[in-house]
């Protein structure tokens, strides 16, 4: 599904040259739930950008879904960003004037579906995610942790094959976090790939496999220990 | 995609009423003082009888004073003629296919029944005049070439005073008083205002409305309906004749002179024959100076009397200069608004949008603006022009916004919104958008 191959992404200003992936080897089978993890600033968030087309390596080969995507022009990144990427993110990034429905509707104007088509998804992915009735409301009308269900809405709208979290439980308290890792589970249960960055290591530890990140590597891969949750055979490897 | 779009630039308007007020001001500011001057200076330099400008001149022959400087174009010659060449060229048989000899005046009316008697201005004229000039009827016609030889006490009257004298019914038959006479009317006609007044270009009259009363010249002769316009003299009457006559026979130059030629052979010939005129008037000593005569088309004739000032001009480049000021002060703003959508530009790129359709969702919003500004300018220019016609008499033909002027004030404010917002829009379009998931 994904695969990194020695991924560096430098930063360069006239002063400094900041080297956030250093030679990532990075593989995702697909049904895979991965954890990110690793202290702030090791690199996880450049990784997630650069797996979710939001930016370029400097050098290395990212094959998405079996195609190469190192070199694709803006208007191929985007379309397939549209098509096979969903993202959620820590603090929502829902678009504060747009209703429910016109939010989760964002993606699903770029891929060119027709109104009945996108209306229906519209309202499967609030029915899903529990806010079906609440379409009109605005985001600031809802908690944060239905807005981040909004926002898991709005990622699944047009069926991602993959979906990216960078701390999708940051800012909910643990009741709602709860919710939220639990929707992410069902989720992958029903076959999407999802790679989720996490400072958490009790989520962590929920994922199929925990992949740590440190100073632009992966530098370890964890098996998902937790006391409620029986470990998966491995599906993907990572490595130094 | 473009109802999305033009939904979302609503949207947006909305979020920031402040900011977008200030850019609809200033884009509305911009274009309200290039429509005014601009208005004003499209209708003084337009065409006023567009089909047939090409083939209807005025006549110029220099009788002026030899001692004068010398004449080196038309706009050196008085604009008008005495009346002794008027009358020889009227009766002469000439190249033109028509030929008219005029001049303006006024007259009295004298309702019936209670109305009190009021002022209006007066055509003296031939009948030809009315076919020349293509002048549309309501009711009736022109008086007959018969009316003309016979000095006959015959008018054609404009619509308005039809209107007020009449209630708009078709007066044809009927008498009106004028000064102490009864005319009869041959003919109606409509509204018809060339804009500029072309056919007689006093400076101060030439966006003046158009007369209301058309009668014979012969008649208005014998009448001694003085000229109400610029008489221009540079002899001395000759004492010796009675004021009337020794007028009529001056170098005194108070009446307007167009002929129709139809062709360049046409007009070639008409004007070796005002030479040949000219050369025989200076055998007996009139015409003291170089051979002059100059015929002009309408559009030449508007440049010989510079209808259009350099002040209507710099005017028109000043206001555009302005205009320009407020487009580079909405190309901030602008950044400013655009820079604070960062946000939601980023997550639309996470969400699948190519930096393409950012620029276009943007630029239909930069576009919308526009229109708003547009018709915040035709408010603006249209108080402007009301100003224009307060503040100068003679300028209400030059003071609408018709729908060529509407249509060139909303186009201008999207064309300037729209150049005033590609850079910022460019600018937005092009931010990376993982830097900015977190601005929201």
């Amino acid at each position: 599904m994904l695969k990194m191959s020695n991924i560096s992404k430098i930063y360069r200003t006239e002063l400094v040259e900041t080297h956030a992936l250093r030679e990532l080897d990075l593989h995702v089978e697909e049904g895979e739930f991965v954890a990110v993890t690793g202290p702030s600033g090791s690199g996880k968030t450049t990784f997630l950008n650069i797996a979710g087309l939001l930016e370029s390596s400097t050098s290395g080969l990212y094959e998405l879904d079996g195609v190469d995507v190192s070199q694709l022009n803006d208007r191929k990144r985007s379309r397939i960003r549209n098509e096979k990427v969903g993202f959620i993110f820590q603090s929502f990034n829902l678009i504060p004037d747009l209703n429910l429905a016109d939010n989760v509707d964002v993606p699903l104007r770029y891929r060119g579906w027709s109104g009945a088509e996108r209306r229906k998804a519209v309202g499967d992915m609030l029915d899903l995610v529990g806010l079906g009735s609440r379409q009109n409301y605005l985001p600031s009308q809802l908690s944060g942790g239905q807005q981040q269900r909004v926002a898991i809405a709005r990622a699944l709208a047009g069926k991602p094959r993959f979906l990216l979290a960078d701390e999708p439980t940051g800012n909910l308290d643990s009741e709602m976090a709860g919710a939220v890792m639990k929707l992410l589970e069902d989720i992958n249960a029903e076959g999407t790939t999802i790679v989720m960055v996490t400072h958490d290591p009790d989520l962590a530890n929920r994922a199929d496999r925990n992949i740590h990140i440190l100073d632009g590597r992966a530098s370890d891969v964890i098996p998902a220990i937790s006391p409620n949750v029986t470990p998966l055979p491995e599906r993907g490897v990572a490595r130094v | 995609m473009f109802s999305y779009y033009i939904r979302l630039a609503l949207t947006s308007i909305r979020r920031t009423p402040v900011l977008s007020a200030l850019m609809v001001l200033a884009l509305g500011l911009g274009i309200g003082a290039f429509m005014t001057t601009f208005t004003v200076y499209y209708l003084m330099s337009g065409d006023p009888i567009p089909h047939k400008s090409d083939v209807l001149y005025a006549v110029q022959l220099d009788n002026w004073d030899p001692n004068d400087d010398p004449t080196e174009s038309a706009s050196d010659v008085q604009p008008q003629l005495t009346y002794q060449d008027g009358q020889h060229l009227m009766n002469a048989d000439t190249p033109a296919i028509r030929q008219v000899h005029m001049y303006g005046s006024d007259m009295v009316v004298v309702p019936e029944g209670d109305d009190p008697p009021f002022n209006e201005n007066v055509r003296a004229t031939y009948q030809t005049f009315f076919s020349m000039f293509d002048v549309p009827f309501i009711y009736g016609s022109p008086w007959d070439k018969r009316a003309d030889d016979d000095h006959a006490s015959v008018i054609v009257i404009g619509r308005k005073l039809n209107d007020r004298l009449f209630n708009g019914e078709n007066s044809v038959g009927k008498s009106i008083q004028l000064n102490d006479g009864f005319y009869q009317i041959t003919g109606v006609i409509d509204d018809w205002q060339p804009t500029p007044r072309f056919y007689h270009v006093d400076a101060g009259r030439r966006f003046s409305d158009s007369e209301q009363i058309f009668l014979p010249f012969t008649r208005a002769i014998d009448l001694v309906l003085g000229p109400n316009g610029n008489t221009n003299c540079w002899a001395p009457l000759d004492d010796s004749l009675p004021v009337i006559e020794a007028f009529l026979k001056s170098e005194c130059v108070w009446t307007q002179f167009w002929a129709e030629l139809e062709t360049p052979e046409q007009a070639a010939a008409y004007k070796d024959y005002l030479d040949n005129y000219v050369r025989d008037q200076k055998q007996i000593g009139r015409f003291q100076r170089p051979l002059n005569t100059f015929i002009s088309n309408v559009r030449e004739w508007l440049v010989v009397n510079r209808v259009v000032t350099n002040d209507n001009r710099v005017l028109v480049r000043l206001s555009f200069l302005f205009l320009l000021v407020c487009v580079l002060n909405t190309v901030g703003l602008l950044m400013a608004k655009f820079l604070g959508k960062s946000g939601e530009v980023a997550v639309r790129r996470a969400m699948g949008a190519s930096r393409q359709a950012v620029f276009i969702q943007n630029l239909v919003e930069v576009a919308t603006i526009g229109v708003a500004g547009g018709v915040a300018g035709i408010g603006l220019a249209w108080l402007g022009l009301k100003g224009i016609e307060n503040l100068y008499r003679g300028y209400q033909h030059l003071v609408h916004l018709d729908p060529v002027m509407l249509a060139t004030a909303v186009c201008l404010a999207v064309i300037s919104a729209i150049l005033a917002g590609l850079y910022p829009v460019w600018r937005v379009s092009r931010q990376a958008p993982a830097g900015l998931l977190k601005a929201l």
